[in-house]
C-alpha cells in the first residue's frame, strides 16, 4: 500500500468528500463525476424471478459507498455478478461492466481481484485450517514461487517471501492480529475472521474493496475499530463498497448510499437524504428507523411510547 | 464444514501450549507413539505365535522382505501421487491404479517394441500427462465429487481397454504382458554383479556379529528379475520423489495448493487462477502415478487386473495411515501397509488351526482387517500417524 505511508488522499477530508457528493443527481443511477466503476444492464434471473435488474450505476472513486435494501434486494447477488463469481442472465444481451476503465464483461473471478477490485464474503472466507500467517501470505500479488517452475527452487522466491512477509506483518499489526499470526486461522473468533479476511484482501494492494456484510456477527466492541480501518482506508484513498444492515453504521461511516429493493436500484443519496426519501422508507427503513429498539429508555419512558403509538395512529388514519 | 477448529477446550490448549514451534512439535509425538503401538501390537502377536507353536521368525522374515519390496517401493511412489491430489490440494482421485496402468503399459509397450528406455519412460509420463488433462478439464472446475466419480470410472475404462482380445498384439490381452519382453534395457544398465551372485545383507550381518542362522535372511540376486538392483533403483526413486515434494511443498505453490484444499472461492477472490493450480497438481500426482507404475511392472509383469480398483484403494489406506498432507507419511504408510498384512496374515495362519481358517482364509482375512482398519483410522485418527489433527481432517 504505497499510500499507507505516503499520507492522506485528498478525499479524507469531510467537505472535499461533501463538495464532490454535493454535486451528484439524486436519482438512481446518476453520473459521477469520476467513477471507478460502471454497470449497465446487469440482470439475474433464478428461474422466474428476477434476483438483480441494475440499469446503471456508478461508484464514485475514493469514498466509502454503501449498498443497503431489505433482505432479498439482490445486493449479494449484485456483488457476485461484478466479481465474477456469477454471469449475468443478460451476459450476450448488453450486460456490461467496467472497473477503473477496464472492461470486465467476461473476465473470471481471478482476474476482476487482478484488476484491482478485492471482495470479501458474508459468510466469513478464512481459510481455518491454515495459520494466519499462511492466509495473509496468499494474498500476496504476482508471486514468483506459486509458479510450479520456480517452487522448488528457493533462492527464486525468498526475496519475494520476505518483502510479502513484512507486509503482512505491517497489515497483521495494524489490525492488532500480530500475536495470532501462528495460530490456525479457525481459532479465531468470528469477529477477528472478519479482520484477517479484510486484512489478507489488503495484502493484493487493491484500488477497491467490496466488503459484504462487514459487520454481521462482530461484537460492539470489534464494530468500533472495524469501523475505523474501513474509514482510514478511505481516507488513504482506497474507494470501498459495503453492503450491510446495520443503519447506524451506515449513517456513521458511508458517504453515499445506494438502496436496493426487488433487485432495483431505487434510490441514491448522502445517508442523510436517503434516509429521508420516502422511497426508501417505505421499501426498507420503516417510519421508526431513527428509533433504537434496542434502547432501555424506550421502555422505561412512558412517553417515547404514548409517542410511538401516537405516530402509529396517525399513520392508521392517513392510509384510511 | 470446518467449525472443527474452535471447539473449545482441545484446540485452544493446544494452541496455547505450541505456541511458537507448532511444526515440529507436531511432528515427532505421534511417530514415537506409532511406532511404539506397532512394535506393541507385533511383539505381542509374535509371543502369541511363538506360544502356540507357530515359527515367528518366518513372519518377521516376511515382514521385512515385503517392506523393501520393490513393488512396495512403487506404490509409495504412486502414494506420493495421491498425497499431492488429496493431502495437498484436496482433489479425491480415486483412479490411481488408472495412472499406474496407463504409465505400465506406456513403458512397457514401448520398451518390448524397442523404443531406448529413457523415451519409453518418456511414453509412459505422456500418456499419465494426457490422462490427466482428459480427466481434469471437465472435472475441476466442478465441486470434487465429480472428479472422484470420472477417475474412478476412467480408471476401470483403461483397464478394461487393455483386457480386449483386440488389443492382444499390444497389450496382451487379459495375460497381460510378460516381463520378459521389456525388463532387458533396465537389468542391462546395473553395475552391480549378474549372473546369479546373491546377496544377503542381513545373514552377513547375524554371521559378523556372532548369532549365526537365526532364520532371518534377505536373499536375492544382486541384478536378476527380482533382484537388489531394482529395490535400490525404487527405494531411491522413492527418495528422490519424497525430497522433490518437500522442496514442492515449502515453497508458495505448496501453500497455494493448501489453500485452495480450504476453500477455492477464497482462493480465487485473491486473483489466483485456481484451475490452473488444480490442473498442475493432478498432473503432477498423475505423473507419480505412472512412474509407480512402471516401477510395479519391472521384477513381475503388467497385469491389468494387478492394477484395478483394488490397488487404488489399498493406496488410498497407505496414504490415510501413514497421514495425508504429510512428507513422510506415504513411504510410511506404503510400508506399514504391506508389513503389517503379512503379519496378520501369518499370525492368523499361526494361531488359528487349519479346520477354522486355511491358508485362503487367512489371506482373505488379511483383507478384511485391513478394510475394517481403515474406517477406524477414518473414525478416530483421520490425520493418520503423521498428519497434523488441526491441519487435516476427513471433510470433503
Amino acid at each position: 500500500m504505497s499510500e499507507q505511508t505516503a499520507g492522506l488522499s485528498s478525499m479524507a477530508e469531510p467537505q472535499a468528500r461533501l463538495a464532490v457528493t454535493q454535486g451528484i443527481d439524486r436519482t438512481p443511477g446518476a453520473a459521477k463525476p469520476d467513477p471507478i466503476l460502471e454497470v449497465d444492464n446487469i440482470v439475474r434471473k433464478f428461474g422466474g424471478i428476477t434476483a438483480v435488474d441494475v440499469g446503471h450505476l456508478e461508484v464514485q472513486r475514493g469514498i466509502i459507498t454503501a449498498l443497503i435494501g431489505p433482505n432479498g434486494a439482490g445486493k449479494t447477488t449484485f456483488f457476485n455478478l461484478i466479481t465474477g463469481f456469477d454471469r449475468p442472465t443478460s451476459a450476450r444481451s448488453g450486460a456490461h461492466w467496467s472497473f477503473d476503465g477496464r472492461k470486465l464483461d467476461k473476465t473470471s473471478a481471478s482476474s476482476v481481484a487482478l484488476a484491482g477490485m478485492v471482495r470479501t464474503f458474508q459468510l466469513t472466507k478464512a481459510l481455518n485450517r491454515m495459520t494466519v500467517m499462511d492466509n495473509m501470505m496468499l494474498g500476496g500479488r504476482d508471486q514468483k514461487g506459486e509458479n510450479l517452475l520456480f517452487g522448488p527452487f528457493w533462492p527464486a522466491w525468498r526475496k519475494q517471501e520476505k518483502e510479502i512477509e513484512d507486509r503482512a506483518t505491517g497489515l497483521l499489526q495494524r489490525f492488532k492480529l500480530l500475536e495470532k499470526r501462528n495460530d490456525y486461522a479457525g481459532s479465531l473468533s468470528g469477529g477477528q475472521r472478519k479482520l484477517l479476511e479484510m486484512a489478507r484482501a489488503l495484502m493484493s494492494d487493491p484500488k477497491m474493496i467490496m466488503l459484504d456484510e462487514p459487520m454481521a456477527g462482530v461484537n460492539p466492541a470489534l464494530t468500533q475499530s472495524l469501523l475505523g480501518h474501513i474509514q482510514s482506508l478511505r481516507d488513504e484513498g482506497m474507494t470501498v463498497l459495503f453492503v450491510e444492515h446495520d443503519m447506524h453504521m451506515v449513517r456513521h461511516i458511508s458517504d453515499w448510499v445506494v438502496v436496493m429493493a426487488e433487485g432495483k436500484v431505487i434510490s441514491e443519496g448522502r445517508s442523510d437524504e436517503v434516509m429521508a426519501d420516502r422511497a426508501v422508507i417505505d421499501a426498507y427503513l420503516g417510519a421508526h428507523h431513527d428509533t433504537d429498539l434496542g434502547d432501555d429508555d424506550l421502555l422505561k419512558d412512558d412517553s417515547a411510547m404514548e409517542q410511538l403509538s401516537d405516530e402509529a395512529a396517525a399513520e392508521e388514519q392517513d392510509k384510511a | 464444514m470446518t467449525t472443527n477448529a474452535t471447539e473449545p477446550g482441545e484446540s485452544n490448549a493446544e494452541e496455547e501450549s505450541i505456541a511458537v514451534d507448532t511444526s515440529e512439535k507436531q511432528g515427532k509425538h505421534p511417530v514415537l507413539y506409532a511406532v511404539l503401538i506397532a512394535l506393541g501390537i507385533t511383539v505381542f502377536l509374535l509371543v502369541a505365535v511363538e506360544l502356540a507353536g507357530g515359527n515367528s521368525v518366518l513372519i518377521i522374515n516376511g515382514m521385512l522382505r515385503e517392506a523393501i519390496s520393490p513393488q512396495t517401493a512403487a506404490v509409495a511412489v504412486a502414494v506420493i501421487g495421491l498425497n499431492v491430489h488429496f493431502g495437498y490440494t484436496g482433489l479425491l482421485n480415486f483412479g490411481q491404479a488408472g495412472f499406474m496402468l496407463l504409465g505400465a503399459y506406456g513403458f512397457a509397450i514401448s520398451l518390448s517394441r524397442g523404443l531406448p528406455l529413457p523415451l519409453a519412460i518418456l511414453v509412459g509420463l505422456a500418456a499419465a500427462l494426457v490422462f490427466a488433462l482428459v480427466l481434469g478439464a471437465p472435472t475441476l472446475q466442478l465441486r470434487g465429487d465429480y472428479l472422484a466419480i470420472v477417475t474412478i470410472s476412467a480408471a476401470e475404462i483403461i483397464r478394461y481397454t487393455g483386457r480386449l482380445a483386440k488389443l492382444q498384439d499390444f497389450t496382451g490381452a487379459a495375460q497381460g504382458l510378460a516381463g520378459s519382453t521389456y525388463r532387458g534395457a533396465f537389468t542391462s544398465l546395473s553395475f552391480l554383479p549378474g549372473g546369479g551372485v546373491t546377496w544377503d545383507p542381513l545373514g552377513w550381518v547375524a554371521g559378523k556379529v556372532g548369532l549365526g542362522n537365526v532364520g532371518l535372511s534377505l536373499s536375492y540376486q544382486a541384478t536378476g528379475v527380482n533382484g537388489w538392483w531394482v529395490r535400490l533403483v525404487a527405494w531411491a526413486l522413492v527418495g528422490l520423489f519424497t525430497a522433490g515434494i518437500y522442496l514442492l511443498f515449502r515453497s508458495p505453490w505448496g501453500r497455494l495448493l493448501r489453500g485452495i484444499r480450504e476453500d477455492e472461492d477464497a482462493i480465487r477472490s485473491l486473483g489466483k487462477n485456481v484451475f490452473a493450480v488444480k490442473m498442475q497438481s493432478l498432473i503432477i500426482g498423475g505423473l507419480l502415478g505412472a512412474l509407480g507404475g512402471m516401477i510395479y511392472v519391472l521384477p513381475s509383469s503388467v497385469q491389468p487386473d494387478a492394477m484395478g480398483r483394488s490397488l487404488t484403494f489399498f493406496m488410498w489406506t497407505a496414504l490415510l495411515l501413514g497421514g495425508a498432507a504429510s512428507i513422510f507419511g506415504p513411504v510410511l504408510g506404503a510400508i506399514l501397509f504391506f508389513a503389517l498384512r503379512i503379519l496378520i496374515k501369518g499370525s492368523a495362519g499361526a494361531l488359528i488351526p487349519d479346520s477354522i481358517m486355511n491358508t485362503q482364509n487367512t489371506e482373505a482375512f488379511s483383507w478384511i482387517v485391513i478394510g475394517a482398519s481403515l474406517m477406524l483410522i477414518v473414525i478416530f485418527r483421520p490425520q493418520g500417524i503423521l498428519g497434523d489433527k488441526r491441519e487435516l481432517r476427513f471433510s470433503v
